[in-house]
């Protein structure tokens, strides 16, 4: 404890009368970016899978699912770029004490990324602006690596991320980093790996069940034919899957979490004093210790942190109460994705089932309501998981070696500039919506509409 | 030495945003002055044809300066981007709705609809430009000094030298886009277009040269130190060849030997940035050289390392972006032609996997014992693998039967 004091008083806080203001930009900005970024991530899989199998088969239905996925990808993708870009001036405009301080250990990560986008850019123009004119092997070829980056891109930036949580690789003298090691800093992390892979399987998700959603509202209202059913049945299928598995992976982030960051763990489950045997609590409120009107379930906490049925779980008084994130942020982000998870895992098996019995897909129209409701309810428990990792943070921006308030600029301004990227993020998500509309609205190509049923 | 590597780097990398991101928001000013009516129309259509394959890639060249400057000069980073917070935050919007045109325009029904979209967001192409000019300006005028939002969060940027600077940067995005998209024509044979655009790449080059006169009396009055390094050896030796490259680029603009062209504007922007950093060397912010504002030496040894195994990923694959855009094999199509059946690449009913259902069950078996009943961390890895394969092996059994079985 007395280290961490130490390291907090080598970086004063800065004169800001606006941190929360600065604090909401940063999560819009993400919370913007991010769902974008699950579209980066699997639709590039889903676009070739559709592509490979209908070249294969010789079926345009399929080529035509490729082919209006892939103008939607390069679109989203567009907008990925923009938003980010945004994210990068941000590391600058809001927290330059953050990247004047650290911005040798972990810039690495960064570097490496723009490379990986590099990548991506190129080779998604050479593909979606390539359907004609080359040949059917060297396009899919064109697609490989628009696959590879989208993970090679996200591993850069969690490594970043993940740094922030766990930091290494360096040390300190009188405010400045000394000795830094930015490879051991980024890749030598325990905190890395859950945060990667769970976030690479939330894209799956996120997309699967997004694209699945929008045929979905389309089967409803009696578009229905080959086209859509090839539509529907790729995105669900990829994300029925990957919803279990993410409960798995997102139980194992927990106890990574319990491990490396007790105090984020304690506020994800309200959890004020260091116990053991301690309890898991469904819903409820947190309050002077304690969570209030939830349903307690005895041990949990301690079977499923560290599986063991009396094992000592640390609870918020370990820490001076300036040192505790706003608790019940974290606790209901975290209950939020939970739910959610466990939602979703369910619309999947419930699909897997009726494949498993019946080989083909559900016929009862509530199976595609409530998929319909899981293409919106994804992006929430996507988002629902940042906040829990990024608040329940708090207050360090770098855990336990510098303050959020070290970081943040010292200009004035950020409550306009907040005004300014509110107002042009509802402007660019009207026109998304707008957007996707008109795409899904568009006719198909002759020969491959059918009367509905 | 190293010391000043990742800054060659980086000016290289500003050279090549100023070149190609410029282009594209050079087009869009073309787009926003092109007037009403048919003959406008075609030029906002052409501007955005011949663009839109390579825009995303042309932008990643300013994540690659910015990443690079934190990295290898975060305090440089910081101070620069805390008291210039205004005109970077502009740009930042600017960039936002350029972008969004782009993705927007594929939902445009026809072309005057499309038309429309381009003029919402040109704007944005003047004000990103500008900014960023402002912004250069700034630092070149000394306006910057260390630390976090040390100097005057307005007045730094909107001195004589800034301003110029940032209509320079604009009149240039415009120049190098009018001689792009005059080459562009010329290759697809559109006379009308390549005498359009000819005619705004001459005019466009004009004010960009007398801007650049301008610039340097403005240097003179802002920045007297700088103004002094750039009218000796060996700097001076820069800014001759940059305005001979200038000259030069405009004669074969007239000519119509439109690529070359291409190439010399570029050189002449590249000498430019050469003689500004050579010019400052080596201070970079008002007391502080490039070496005090270096990352430790390890650092910059993994940056260095990591552009080096980069470029040569990249390096080949943009020439294969720029090689088939040359060769017009990519186009920006609609997104529904009339689909060839037949156009296989091994056709024939797909076996059905057998193998694949059981390895999804042993991959989630595997996935669930090793991930979350195991601790170790061999275990955990091995137990995310086995979690992919169930996902893998699972699409592979249900998605072909789902895509072509009956119809429920
Ligand atoms: C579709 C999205 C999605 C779904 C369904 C879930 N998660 Fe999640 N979760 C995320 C998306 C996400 C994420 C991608 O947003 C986060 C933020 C940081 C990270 O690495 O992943 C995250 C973070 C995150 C963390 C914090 C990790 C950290 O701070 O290092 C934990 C403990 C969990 N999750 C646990 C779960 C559990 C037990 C789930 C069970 C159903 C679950 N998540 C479902
Ligand atoms: C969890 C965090 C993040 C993940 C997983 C992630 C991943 C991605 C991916 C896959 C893309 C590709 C574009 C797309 O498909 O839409 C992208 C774009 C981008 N991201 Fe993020 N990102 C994250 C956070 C950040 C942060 C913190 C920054 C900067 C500070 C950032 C900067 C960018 C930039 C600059 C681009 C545009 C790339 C280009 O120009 O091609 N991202 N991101
Ligand atoms: C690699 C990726 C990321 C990096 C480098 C990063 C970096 C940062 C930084 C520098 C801050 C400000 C300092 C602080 O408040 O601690 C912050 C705050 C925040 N970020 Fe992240 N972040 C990343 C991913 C994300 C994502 C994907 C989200 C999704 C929504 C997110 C949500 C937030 C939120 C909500 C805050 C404000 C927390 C608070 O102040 O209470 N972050 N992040």
């Amino acid at each position: 404890m007395s280290t961490l004091l130490a390291a907090a008083s080598a970086f004063p806080p800065v004169e800001q009368a606006h941190l929360l203001e600065a604090r909401r930009m940063q999560a819009l900005s993400f919370a913007v970016h991010i769902p974008l970024v699950a579209f980066g991530i699997a639709l590039p899989a889903m676009v070739l899978v559709a592509e490979w199998l209908g070249r294969r088969r010789s079926e345009p239905v399929l080529l035509a699912v490729a082919r209006r996925w892939s103008h939607v990808m390069v679109a989203l993708f567009g907008i990925g770029v923009v938003t980010g870009t945004i994210l990068s001036l941000e590391m600058g405009l809001l927290w330059p004490g953050f990247t004047a301080t650290f911005g040798s250990v972990f810039g690495l990560g960064f570097a490496i990324e723009g490379f990986s986008f590099f990548l991506e850019a190129i080779f998604i123009a050479i593909y979606v602006y390539g359907w004609d004119r080359l040949s059917p092997r060297a396009h899919m070829l064109a697609g490989v690596p628009i696959v590879v980056t989208g993970f090679l891109g996200s591993l850069m930036v969690i490594s970043v991320n993940a740094w922030m949580n766990h930091p290494g690789g360096f040390s300190l003298r009188g405010g400045e980093v000394v000795d830094v090691r930015p490879v051991e800093a980024l890749f030598g992390n325990p905190y890395l790996w859950h945060q990667i892979v769970h976030m690479y399987v939330a894209g799956y998700v996120v997309a699967g069940f997004v694209l699945a959603s929008v045929y979905a509202w389309g089967r409803l209202r009696g578009r229905w034919g080959p086209y859509h059913r090839a539509a529907l049945a790729i995105p669900l299928t990829i994300a029925a899957l990957a919803a279990p598995v993410q409960f798995l992976v997102g139980d194992w982030a927990a106890r990574q979490v319990a491990v490396l960051q007790p105090v984020k763990l304690a506020a994800m489950e309200g959890l004020g004093t260091t116990t053991r045997g301690a309890s898991s609590h469904l819903l409820g409120w947190y309050e002077r210790g304690r969570v209030v009107d939830g349903i307690e379930i005895p041990h949990a906490l301690s079977l499923l942190a560290f599986h063991e049925w009396d094992a000592e779980v640390r609870g918020l008084d370990g820490v001076a109460p300036e040192r505790r994130p706003p608790v019940n942020v974290v606790r209901v982000a975290f209950q939020t994705m939970v739910g959610i998870g466990t939602l979703l895992a369910a619309v999947g098996v419930a699909f897997l089932l009726v494949w498993w019995r019946r080989r083909r897909l559900p016929a009862s129209p509530w199976f595609y309501r409530a998929l319909l409701a899981a293409g919106p309810l994804s992006v929430v428990a996507l988002v629902a998981g940042w906040v829990t990792t990024e608040v329940g943070r708090q207050p360090w921006v770098v855990y336990g070696v510098m303050p959020t308030r070290a970081a943040v600029t010292g200009a004035g301004g950020v409550p306009a500039g907040f005004a300014a990227l509110a107002l042009t993020y509802a402007g660019v998500a009207a026109g998304v919506v707008w957007l996707l509309r008109r795409l899904a609205r568009r006719p198909l190509p002759e020969g491959l509409e059918q009367a509905a049923g | 030495m190293i010391e000043a590597v990742p800054l060659v780097l980086i000016l290289v990398g500003l050279t090549a945003y100023v070149v190609l991101g410029g282009a594209d928001f050079g087009a869009g000013l073309w787009q926003l002055l092109a007037g009403r009516g048919p003959g406008a129309e075609r030029i906002r259509e052409h501007a955005h044809r011949s663009m839109a394959p390579v825009w995303e890639a042309n932008h990643v060249w300013l994540i690659f300066v910015l990443t690079v400057l934190w990295t290898s000069y975060p305090e440089v980073f910081g101070s620069v981007a805390s008291t210039l917070s205004l005109p970077l935050a502009a740009a930042g919007l600017g960039i936002v709705a350029r972008g969004a045109a782009y993705a927007l325009r594929a939902g445009a029904r026809d072309v005057r609809e499309a038309s429309r979209i381009d003029l919402i967001f040109a704007a944005s192409s003047v004000l990103t430009p500008f900014a960023l000019g402002c912004a250069v300006g700034a630092v070149a005028a000394g306006r910057v000094p260390v630390g976090n939002a040390a100097g005057d969060l307005l007045t730094s940027w909107t001195g004589a030298l800034s301003l110029v600077l940032g209509a320079l940067a604009v009149a240039t995005s415009a120049h190098l886009a009018a001689v792009f998209l005059a080459a562009d024509a010329a290759r697809r044979g559109e006379r009308a277009l390549v005498d359009a655009f000819r005619a705004r790449a001459l005019a466009a080059g004009i004010a960009a040269g007398a801007l650049a006169g301008a610039a340097l009396a403005a240097v003179r009055a802002d920045a007297p130190r700088l103004f002094d390094a750039l009218t000796s050896s060996p700097a001076v030796a820069c800014v001759a060849g940059s305005a001979a490259a200038g000259l030069a680029t405009l004669a074969l603009v007239a000519a119509r030997r439109f690529e070359p062209a291409r190439y010399l504007a570029a050189a002449a922007v590249g000498a430019v940035v050469a003689g500004w950093a050579v010019g400052q060397w080596p201070v970079v912010l008002p007391g502080l050289t490039v070496e005090q504002a270096a990352a430790p030496r390890d650092t910059l040894v993994a940056v260095i390392v990591a552009i080096a195994a980069g470029a040569i990923v990249v390096l080949p694959a943009l020439g294969a972006l720029l090689r088939l855009t040359l060769a017009g094999r990519l186009v920006a199509d609609a997104p529904d032609p009339a689909i060839a059946a037949g156009a296989g690449v091994e056709a024939g009913s797909p076996r059905a996997p057998a193998l694949a259902p059981r390895g999804a069950v042993a991959g989630l078996v595997a996935g669930f014992g090793l991930l979350t009943v195991a601790d170790a961390g061999w275990a955990h890895a091995v137990g995310v693998v086995s979690l992919f394969a169930f996902v893998a092996c699972g699409a592979a059994s249900i998605v072909p039967g789902l895509v072509a079985g009956r119809a429920p």
